[in-house]
């Protein structure tokens, strides 16, 4: 067991490892160097109208005047530190954008995800035990239907519909539970479709292996079989989403938090590539990395208390 | 961590051979003919899955041969017809120049199935070589590429994809490209488990025993007997690269103005949410229908492949 | 054991029709079927895959698949009519009144709950204990079915378990309500002979401790005879034949039962020998003297295959997270005359299969030699080494999963050919009819995929394609125990038939003796990657030395009942 957890923290640290010398080695290795992505938009861009050096002057500022391996060593050993530099357009320290925008994004991310598992749970068993097959398969369809609709589009549709014909809830705006709602519900339903059709296939998957033959041979009634048995064992493909779970909808908050003009990670996402404000960009992308680590680190840890067989199985892989 | 489906699937493949009603193979006939009408009957019997052909046939003909469905130009900004609502001469109505909404989707058909479909050809194209490697070469190959994985899926498809692209520059070749990395694991992870489960088959074994060689056991054996569960993937895929790909068109960063896309159709009907419905809700619609069917018909695929 | 006989029957199945809703309309699986047991009587329902035996059983207990329908009969369970029989009234037969040992312990027994509690559960449903006294109970339940260190076990999960202790899990389970009758469904076909008989005697144990009947559902027809006081027979969902053991065993009258009993290999010995074989190439047959030194000479002076020293070692993850070396195959040494044929016996984990795939070269030895026609092949360059290949070709097992399912049958027949780029297209083509004749094949089914075929047709086509090359050595790997007895009797005569038309010779894999007595002339017994014993099929078969071979011997199915039946031949 102890052997487990640390294959599994050695794992993570190498991700996000990975993640930072991943989105650093882009960054310089793609044609045309940051300076010039930055102050011209991107490649082929017009940079003649900048002096050569005010470029010279921008590239020490930034210390990108120095030896590649060296920036290399210092930009990993500032990002074990959080410190992702300033951003190019503000100036301000990357970190303490992020900071001030996060609680925003998490209070919106922790609700739509509370939304998505009660609904997505709920679809789930509703599609694979309603004693009606008409029925379950309604809900199957709604599944389906779920993980096919744009989530842009559903946010626009309920604020057409919540927001300027029915007046509920407020359009636009960061304030209060009220302004929470319809985002963290746009952003609910990808995760619920997603969540629901995982774990229902799962479920339906379980009732069909052998051991649940033998619990029926001893007597078991339904509701025993779904909660002892069956569910218990489709919980473990759906645990491994949970990460993507999480990614996916601080992901979709940069859609959401742009129609619903709220501040957010999100926003300062789509602001930093609108402005190629690349530490950002990096710092985010770092995070987003960071964040499935640790997410999935929880998940793995609790993994052996569902999943016996996990230790042996990891061990072999 | 991500061995547990491959296991129950094994699990189930050996609930199925204990299965006491499986027929016997001798009583099942088989026939070209019977296996049409067989096909025929199984559609006939789901009416959800016609209709998403039918859907997936009509968006390839929009892309086609935009002309044929429509008479209106959808760029020429008609002032005096701004902002209508749908009616029989504007289906899905005007914008804010006037222009008829029907024919911008239509006319944004290309672009959109254009991105989704290169896509889903990247992803593939990358997703196999990594996938074919890891689980052909085994060893640290495999290592290698599954660390690559490991941190492609560890960064949200979505960032990732808007990472790409600004890097490479806006644009709906470059939005392709970005939402193509970001499909990479996926493929790769799914053909390398097609791979290790057909050179852990027994057929592979009885191959390599009466001396054919590696490329011929790959190209004759592991590649035909990967195709199906790829192909489904790939259907899934396509939806989801649709969904992506508008998704980022939404934000801005695909086609330029005024040629029109799906995504940012919806992203210009923005502005006049209250006033005019019908700009956002049609093109959205038409996302959403294709992406349903995309997923209808790869189900579909799923299922048949399970019976063959 | 006679039985009075006005005492009602436990249980009694008439007219029992049950069909399935396929996507290719209603098929009957069972056609009237009729069965009767007596409290503490032990039936065995017999019958090949597809006989309706399984669908059967499961109708005696409720548990039909929901595509399944009782289209007419009974089923009476001690005078109360089942069919038609609310859910909740079966829930309080199952596990009460009735229990089931299912088929397959590896996957029966849900892998995230810990063993003890899969017992207790039992006595929750039916409110016989609660708490820990149910605990406590079940642990007692699972050493009263034989499993050591119960108290340990107990609060072990399954993957934790051998297949051997997995099935007294599933004992302790099926007998935890103290049932009227246990329906054991082939209780022990996973598993390996020797732990197949322990259980075996265990549940025979148990169940007269108890008094309960046993409803024994099996392929085996060893297994039947020597278990069950009556039989009864399925064939293609209809009981061709039922009454006491020894009466349908010695005088069966159907003429489906006359056949399997022909078949079953467990009830016959001699070595299966279609002509006359010529002189100096059997070193051993059914009727060498059994006192005769182990004779290798003859095989020494032209041996085609000499394996010496063998090693191969795996390094396998414990339980604790850790790892340890599996020596699979440890020092195994043995020869392979021309035109003779070699078994390698053992069970689950003996290395026999590790052994199969080195020679085969899908495999590397950690050390030996392997030397086939003088030529070491361990030392040779990958280009000689194909050519040498070419005269080793294998039989897989499962004929199932040894065809590639894309590939036409002259596909697969081809295949050797073309790696080898022997002759032409139309050569090649031609090729294959000739060796779809020598396995007894209609030329037709060419065109047929793997799908279209029955299992013994696969395995022909299997055995086809590795005689496409003229192998001198073709290593057949369990080569009939996928298969039905009466088709594993057809696939045998085929084989041997095949080695006196060819002068092949084999290496045989099996861990089932009765097989290796009908093809082998030598056999080598594997226990964790060892050599226990080896020599000629009669003198270990007759005279085994060890008592692991004895054991082996004794295992097999069948045994009782020819005991039996020499015992009564000499009191008549």
């Amino acid at each position: 067991m102890r052997g487990y957890v640390v294959r599994r923290l050695v794992h993570g640290a190498f991700v996000l490892w990975a993640a930072v010398t991943l989105s650093f080695a882009v960054l310089h290795l793609v044609p045309g160097d940051p300076v010039s992505i930055m102050l011209g938009q991107g490649e082929g861009a017009d940079v003649s109208n900048v002096s050569a050096a005010q470029v010279e002057a921008l590239r020490a500022s930034l210390g990108l005047d120095r030896p590649l391996p060296l920036q290399y060593l210092s930009y990993l050993w500032n990002a074990v530190h959080l410190d992702f530099g300033q951003s190019y357009s503000t100036g301000e320290p990357v970190t303490t954008m992020i900071a001030r925008a996060l609680p925003a994004t998490v209070s919106l991310a922790l609700l739509s995800l509370l939304i998505a598992v009660a609904t997505g749970v709920g679809a789930a068993i509703a599609a694979t035990l309603l004693p009606w097959a008409p029925a379950r398969s309604l809900f199957l369809s709604t599944t389906v239907v779920g993980v096919s609709v744009p989530s842009f589009w559903i946010a626009i549709l309920l604020i057409q519909l919540l927001s300027f014909r029915l007046g509920w809830f407020p359009a636009v705006g960061n304030d209060g539970l009220t302004s929470l709602v319809l985002p963290a519900v746009s952003l609910a339903i990808p995760t619920a479709g997603v969540l629901a059709q995982v774990l229902g296939k799962s479920i339906r998957t379980a009732l069909g292996e052998p051991y649940i033959l033998t619990a029926r041979a001893k007597g078991a009634g339904r509701l025993r079989i779904l909660l002892r048995h069956a569910i218990r064992n489709a919980s473990i493909p759906t645990m491994t989403m949970i990460g993507m779970m999480v990614g996916g909808v601080l992901a979709g908050a940069t859609i959401t938090e742009t129609i619903f003009a709220r501040q957010g990670v999100g926003r300062i996402t789509v602001d930093a590539i609108n402005a190629h404000d690349f530490p950002v960009i990096q710092a985010l992308v770092f995070f987003a990395g960071g964040l499935y680590v640790l997410v999935n680190l929880v998940v793995d840890l609790v993994y052996p208390k569902v999943d016996p067989r996990i230790v042996v199985r990891t061990a072999m892989a | 961590m991500f061995d547990t489906q491959s296991t129950s699937a094994t699990q189930n493949a050996h609930a199925a051979v204990v299965d006491p009603t499986v027929l016997p193979a001798q009583e099942v006939e088989y026939s070209a003919g019977r296996r049409v009408r067989r096909w025929v009957a199984e559609l006939v019997r789901q009416p959800g899955l016609v209709l998403s052909l039918l859907w997936v046939l009509l968006v390839i003909a929009w892309a086609a041969a935009p002309t044929v469905f429509t008479s209106y130009d959808p760029i020429a900004a008609n002032a005096a017809h701004s902002l209508r609502g749908p009616s029989g001469t504007y289906w899905f109505g005007t914008d804010n120049l006037g222009r008829d909404l029907y024919s911008r989707v239509v006319f944004g058909t290309r672009q959109s199935m254009q991105a989704s479909v290169v896509a889903v050809g990247l992803s593939l194209a990358l997703g196999a070589i990594l996938g074919m490697a890891a689980g052909y070469l085994g060893r640290w190959v495999d290592d290698l590429a599954m660390r690559v994985v490991d941190v492609l899926i560890a960064i949200p498809g979505l960032l990732l994809s808007m990472a790409v692209v600004s890097i490479l520059g806006f644009g709906v070749t470059n939005v392709a490209l970005a939402v193509g990395v970001a499909g990479i694991p996926g493929f790769a992870r799914i053909i390398r488990a097609e791979v290790l489960r057909i050179k852990s088959s027994t057929y592979f074994d009885a191959a390599q025993a009466s001396g054919t060689r590696t490329l011929a056991i790959l190209v004759r054996h592991v590649v035909p007997n990967a195709t199906g569960p790829v192909l489904v993937l790939a259907a899934l895929e396509l939806g989801g690269a649709v969904l992506s790909v508008s998704a980022l068109s939404f934000l801005g960063y695909g086609s330029t103005p005024p040629a029109p896309e799906w995504g940012s159709l919806v992203s210009q009907g923005r502005d006049y949410m209250g006033t005019a419905w019908w700009l956002t809700t049609f093109p959205g619609l038409v996302v959403a229908l294709t992406v349903l069917a995309a997923n209808r018909i790869g189900r579909a695929l799923e299922r048949t492949g399970v019976e063959a | 054991m006679i039985r009075a006989a006005d005492a009602t029957p436990l249980l009694e199945v008439a007219d029992l029709k049950v069909s399935f809703d396929t996507s290719r309309g209603t098929v009957d699986a069972v056609r009237d079927a009729g069965l009767t047991v007596f409290r503490g009587q032990t039936v065995a329902l017999v019958g090949e895959s597809g006989s309706g035996k399984t669908t059967t059983g499961h109708a005696v207990i409720g548990l039909l698949p929901p595509h399944a329908r009782i289209g007419a009969g009974s089923v009476r369970f001690g005078g109360k009519e089942l069919v038609g029989q609310s859910s909740k009234e079966w829930r309080a037969l199952r596990g009460r009144s009735m229990g089931l040992i299912p088929q397959d312990p590896m996957v029966s027994l849900n892998p995230v709950v810990r063993v003890g509690r899969q017992v207790a559960e039992v006595l929750h449903i039916h409110e016989l204990a609660t708490g820990a006294d149910a605990e406590q109970q079940a642990v007692r339940m699972l050493a009263d079915a034989g499993l050591p260190d119960p108290e340990r076990h107990a609060r072990q999960y399954p993957h934790e378990l051998s297949g051997g202790m997995r099935q007294r899990v599933l004992i302790a389970i099926a007998l935890a309500g103290r049932p009227q009758l246990i329906i054991a469904d082939e209780p022990t076909s996973a598993l390996d002979v020797t732990v197949q008989r322990r259980i075996l005697d265990h549940l025979e144990k148990l169940a007269a401790d108890t008094g309960t009947a046993v409803l024994l559902i099996t392929h085996d027809l060893g297994v039947a005879a020597d278990r069950a006081s009556h039989l009864v027979v399925m064939s293609k969902g209809h009981v061709v034949e039922a009454g006491p053991t020894r009466q349908v065993l010695r005088s069966p009258e159907h003429p489906y039962t006359k056949a399997l009993f022909a078949a079953a290999p467990s009830l016959r010995s001699a070595k299966r020998r279609l002509g006359p074989r010529s002189a100096g190439q059997t070193v051993a047959g059914s009727s060498a003297p059994s006192d005769a030194p182990v004779d290798v000479a003859d095989a020494e002076r032209a041996p085609l295959l000499r394996v010496t020293g063998l090693r191969r070692f795996f390094t396998v993850p414990t339980l604790e997270g850790g790892r340890e070396i599996l020596r699979a195959v440890d020092d195994v040494s043995f020869i392979v005359g021309r035109a003779s044929s070699l078994g390698l016996v053992g069970e689950s984990g003996s290395g026999k299969s590790t052994t199969a795939r080195v020679v085969l070269g899908l495999d590397r030895p950690h050390a030996g030699r392997i030397e086939f026609a003088g030529q070491e092949l361990t030392v040779l360059r990958p280009r000689a080494l194909r050519e040498i290949r070419r005269r080793i070709q294998p039989i897989f097992q499962d004929p199932y999963a040894s065809l590639d399912p894309r590939f036409s049958v002259e596909q697969v027949i081809e295949e050797p050919l073309r790696a080898f780029r022997v002759g032409t297209r139309a050569s090649r083509r031609s090729r294959v009819r000739e060796l779809l004749d020598q396995v007894a094949l209609p030329s037709a089914v060419r065109h047929r995929r793997p799908a279209e075929l029955s299992g013994g047709q696969r395995q022909r086509v299997a055995i086809a394609r590795a005689l496409a090359l003229q192998p001198e050595l073709v290593i057949c790997d369990e080569p009939v125990s996928a298969l039905d007895v009466s088709v594993q009797a057809q696939i045998l005569t085929l084989l041997a038939s095949l080695q006196d038309d060819l002068g092949l010779s084999y290496l045989l894999i099996s861990h089932d003796l009765a097989v290796v007595r009908q093809i082998c002339d030598h056999v080598v017994v594997l226990r964790n990657g060892r050599i226990i014993e080896s020599g000629p099929v009669a003198q270990v078969f007759d005279h085994p030395r060890e008592d692991y071979t004895r054991e082996l011997l004794d295992a097999i199915p069948g045994r009782r009942h020819d005991a039996a039946r020499v015992g009564s031949l000499a009191g008549e």
